[in-house]
């Protein structure tokens, strides 16, 4: 699904913070993405989800060069990616329900078209009751499992979570965790970003281990 | 497509989540308190772009245009009038020459004046009417009869296009000595040169102000742009198209337009309103009975209530549009 060959990134005239960075993401695969803080995980992540580009190397998304994705391109290939960022990036004028069907709304989706599958989501993340409450008023985990409902809300074939667990306690990040195998199980690919060794001991899963920059796969 | 957070856990699995939703659970979708009747909210928040001020910019603008319009109006109308009224007139002059009768002259004139096509009448004016033509530049004390004053006939025309003022100019020139045409032609010239350079003006500042308008709402835009990143960005990832986050914010725009055009195209009228009451109920007043004399009725008429409310659409379009193509630029840049 995502092809990393010798993939190299600088922001602007800066050092390289990814040197040289090759792997595959397979369909329905699992990993862990991890490293020390300032390893480059969040870069990598945003290469991933076609927020960044290359500055060097060939990078592959859904089969296409992403060199040669037109920006008209760009939309589609994104709403096939789910993405969680550690600070959530919910939308706080809008409620959870709102923030949740974001990703229907912007394709064009009618709400009464949509509203059972993201009530029912909702609930399924254990945030029935709180759809119509507003971001700010939400628990840290609650925001965690809004953001998450809303990389899930179109069913996309990868998912991409940046530290899902940073912001919640232990019995939630394991329960956040099952949630997340679960989706892989009923084939969605996911790549996990994290340094909570603890949590990747809880999976046999590939290990993707950044260090300044530099790419080590663990199977 | 079967959505996988349908599927029940089997019984050999945990439910995700169970226990943390107790409350909603047992809610069907219909009963949770969705208000049917108002739309999701705007993704664009109200409050983060530009508001009040921007409402009064677009008022303001739309009713200096209105006036503008509403001017133009009724300047264009009354050079209309004047020019038809010039030109369904003409005005032959009779100089006095030695040897020669004024008065088998004058009638010689009517005469040769009545027999054109599109001639209505002609008639020749008395020595009163002619020294009271002239009393206003020359006094009243002065003895006209001793002056050698030309005299005038005034040629009223039922057709002016028929009239071939060519043939009755060669005419007075064989038959009537000392007589000359003045077809008033270089004054309609004038007068209707007035009207375009008033119209061109008038369209000139209309223009101007709507080109201001445009570009304080690109100002608002890029205003309403940067404090907006964030919600471009989550569009953005959440797989928007920028054709999308384009509407989002023309909407706002639009719903702005139409309130500030609204404002100023309802207080331009208003003052036409004032204006047409005004100048009805103070006909005797001598600044009034002056401007209606040089401009006709001042009211700028159904045309110009139709031009009013043609500038209030333009506006509400042209700040939705401005936005629009704004944001897409903005957009494309960060592309």
């Amino acid at each position: 699904m995502i092809r990393f060959e010798n993939v190299g990134l600088r922001y602007g005239v800066g050092p390289e913070v990814l040197k040289d960075v090759s792997f595959h993401i397979p369909p329905r695969s699992f990993q862990f993405l991890t490293g020390p803080s300032g390893a480059g995980k969040t870069s990598l992540i945003r290469l991933m989800f076609l927020s960044l580009k290359p500055t060097r190397g060939f990078m592959s998304a859904f089969g296409k060069d992403v060199t040669r994705i037109s920006p008209s391109e760009m939309p589609a290939l994104r709403r096939r990616i789910g993405v969680v960022f550690q600070d959530f990036r919910l939308l706080d004028h809008l409620t959870t329900f709102e923030n949740v069907a974001l990703p229907l709304r912007v394709a064009g989706k009618e709400e009464s078209d949509y509203r059972t599958d993201v009530v029912e989501l909702l609930r399924w993340v254990g945030l029935g009751h709180r759809m119509h409450a507003f971001p700010p008023v939400l628990s840290g985990g609650e925001k965690q499992r809004a953001a998450i409902a809303r990389a899930l809300i179109t069913q996309p074939e990868m998912l991409l979570a940046d530290e899902p667990t940073g912001n919640v306690d232990p019995p939630l990040a394991r329960r956040l965790l099952r949630l997340f195998l679960e989706l892989n199980r009923l084939g969605t690919s996911v790549v996990i970003a994290t340094h909570d060794i603890g949590l990747m001991d809880q999976v046999d899963a590939r290990r993707l281990i950044l260090f300044e920059g530099r790419l080590e796969i663990s199977e | 497509m079967v959505r996988f957070f349908r599927r029940k856990p089997a019984d050999d699995e945990d439910d995700v989540f169970a226990g943390a939703d107790a409350r909603g659970r047992g809610d069907e979708p219909g009963q949770i308190g969705f208000d049917s009747s108002s739309g999701p909210s705007p993704i664009v928040p109200s409050r983060s772009v530009a508001g009040r001020a921007l409402v009064f910019v677009v008022a303001i603008m739309t009713f200096l245009s209105c006036l503008t319009v509403g001017a133009v109006t009724i300047v264009s109308a009354a050079a209309g009038d004047w020019q038809s009224d010039i030109a369904r007139e003409i005005t032959i002059q009779i100089r006095p020459v030695d040897g020669q009768d004024m008065l088998a002259r004058l009638d010689a004139a009517v005469r040769v004046a009545e027999a054109q096509r599109g001639v209505e009448n002609a008639r020749a004016l008395s020595v009163a009417d002619t020294n009271a033509l002239l009393e206003p530049w020359l006094g009243s004390d002065l003895e006209l009869d001793e002056l050698p004053v030309p005299r005038l006939v005034v040629v009223t025309l039922g057709d002016p296009a028929l009239l071939d003022v060519d043939a009755l100019r060669a005419t007075l020139a064989a038959e009537v000595p000392g007589a000359s045409l003045d077809d008033h032609s270089t004054w309609s010239g004038q007068l209707a040169s007035v009207a375009r350079s008033v119209v061109v003006g008038g369209f000139g500042i209309v223009g101007l102000m709507l080109l201001a308008l445009a570009l304080t709402i690109v100002f608002a835009t890029r205003a309403a742009i940067s404090s907006n990143l964030q919600v471009i960005e989550v569009l953005h990832f959440v797989g928007a198209e920028n054709g999308f986050v384009a509407r989002e914010f023309q909407k706002h725009f639009l719903l702005k337009g139409l309130v500030g055009g609204l404002s100023g195209g309802v207080a331009a009228v208003l003052v036409f309103v004032v204006i047409e009451v005004f100048a009805g109920g103070f006909r005797s007043s001598a600044t009034v009975v002056q401007a209606q004399t040089l401009l006709g009725p001042l009211t700028i008429g159904l045309p110009g209530y139709i031009a009013a409310l043609a500038i209030v659409f333009a506006v509400a379009i042209l700040t939705a549009l401005t936005s629009r193509v704004a944001v897409h630029r903005h957009l494309t840049r960060l592309d």
